[in-house]
């Protein structure tokens, strides 16, 4: 299968724009990569990395047990935590559906220099795991949290 | 036959309009039925998601658009190199007839990718690396098209898409991965290449069907703007006046 030696050259310049482009793409994802990312890690944060008094975003588990809900107004309070750090976060408004203990949010807003984060707004961050709710009551039973739930998966993602 | 003697022969434009008109109802076909059955399947059958509901189920829409537009966006770009290396006159209008679809299969991801993130998430937009780089496919391909309009000349234009294709490529496994490299609001891939799927076979079943559809869908439309484009500069060719009065096929 020999190639023209012209067609082949164009081959090659193709090629090189390629990884030229690939490389230049690679260095801006390097230089650009906190920025990219949409969300501090409860790690980061206690680590002191995340800004004070400025709006951040704040991502992970909301720990179990840890939802406090005021009687007469819509405040509410919570822990997030990647399973390395635990920030606490208050909240005043309406929450997401998907909203509930053991599951992932990203919230934005303020963090304070007493270590409580002051959302203004929280979305639930859902997960990749699809399947019928038979499927996850029969899951439950078995004393499973799920198959597909890995707790340890999460863990490494959120914590790195 | 040897490899390249074949390989010229689909830089006939004549021959490729024969085999594409031979070839176009096994994709149509499979098009219609997988896309119809694959949506009736997945919005009537298949049980509600534990947490999401039914809102889970634009699911079956979202991900065969969204993946189609990137392998779409891959077919342009080797369709646009091709064109580069051997000049090959069809690869630049198949190059030129796959941007116009996969820029509407862009925009149909992104739209419903915000239904669904409204209530899912409580947003329709955040900036996560995901969602950022896919409206940048979409950017893309508006670019591609219009950098086609831009050119008086044929082949002007065609090397300027190409190349713009070929850079433009380095998005799709940035797109791909964006959800593994940065912390983003988007999920990660459901349907794994390696390991087992993390959505219920019930489920995964008519996301296939649907997927397959999109993928024929795209064939398809790919086609028939090819043979529309082939159509269009040969007319002055004896064949494509026997095929405009029915004298020939």
């Amino acid at each position: 299968m020999a190639m023209h030696p012209q067609r082949k050259q164009r081959l090659q310049i193709i090629l090189f724009i390629l990884v030229a482009v690939a490389a230049a793409a690679a260095l801006l994802g390097y230089a650009l990569r906190e920025n990219i990312n949409l969300f501090y890690p409860p790690a980061d944060i206690v680590a002191g990395k995340a800004p004070l008094e400025r709006k951040i975003r704040a991502g992970g588990m909301v720990e179990q047990g840890s939802v406090q809900r005021a009687t007469d107004s819509l405040k509410v309070r919570f822990n997030i935590t990647d399973y390395i750090a635990v920030v606490p976060v208050e909240y005043e408004g309406i929450l997401p559906d998907l909203f509930a203990e053991g599951e992932g949010v990203v919230v934005s807003g303020v963090l304070g220099g007493d270590g409580v984060f002051i959302a203004s707004e929280v979305l639930a961050k859902h997960d990749e795991n699809y399947m019928p709710p038979e499927v996850s009551a029969a899951l439950e039973k078995a004393g499973t949290t799920s198959v597909y739930q890995q707790q340890d998966g999460k863990a490494e993602k959120y914590g790195q | 036959m040897s490899f390249w003697t074949y390989f010229h022969k689909w830089g006939s434009p004549r021959w490729f309009y024969q085999f594409s008109g031979r070839l176009m109802p096994w994709l149509a076909i499979p098009a219609v039925v997988l896309l119809l059955g694959g949506f009736a399947w997945g919005l009537a059958f298949v049980p509600p998601d534990f947490k999401q509901g039914n809102s889970f189920r634009i699911i079956y829409l979202h991900v065969p658009a969204s993946a189609v537009a990137m392998g779409a966006y891959m077919l342009m770009a080797t369709a646009g190199a091709i064109h580069l290396i051997w000049r090959m006159k069809l690869a630049a209008m198949v190059m030129k007839s796959v941007a116009p679809v996969g820029a509407a299969l862009t925009f149909l991801a992104l739209l419903t990718g915000a239904v669904w993130g409204k209530p899912t998430w409580g947003t329709y937009w955040v900036w996560d690396a995901r969602i950022t780089s896919v409206l940048i496919l979409f950017f893309l391909y508006l670019g591609i098209l219009a950098l086609q309009q831009a050119f008086e000349n044929q082949e002007a234009a065609a090397k300027a898409c190409a190349v713009l294709a070929i850079v433009g490529a380095v998005n799709i496994p940035i797109i791909y991965w964006s959800v593994e490299w940065w912390y983003s609001l988007h999920q990660p891939a459901s349907i794994k290449f390696v390991g087992e799927s993390t959505i219920h076979s019930s489920m995964l079943r008519p996301l296939i069907a649907t997927l397959t559809g999109m993928y024929c869908f795209l064939g398809w439309m790919v086609l028939l703007n090819t043979r529309n484009e082939i159509l269009y500069r040969e007319r002055n060719t004896r064949w494509v006046k026997d095929v405009l009065t029915g004298a020939g096929s």
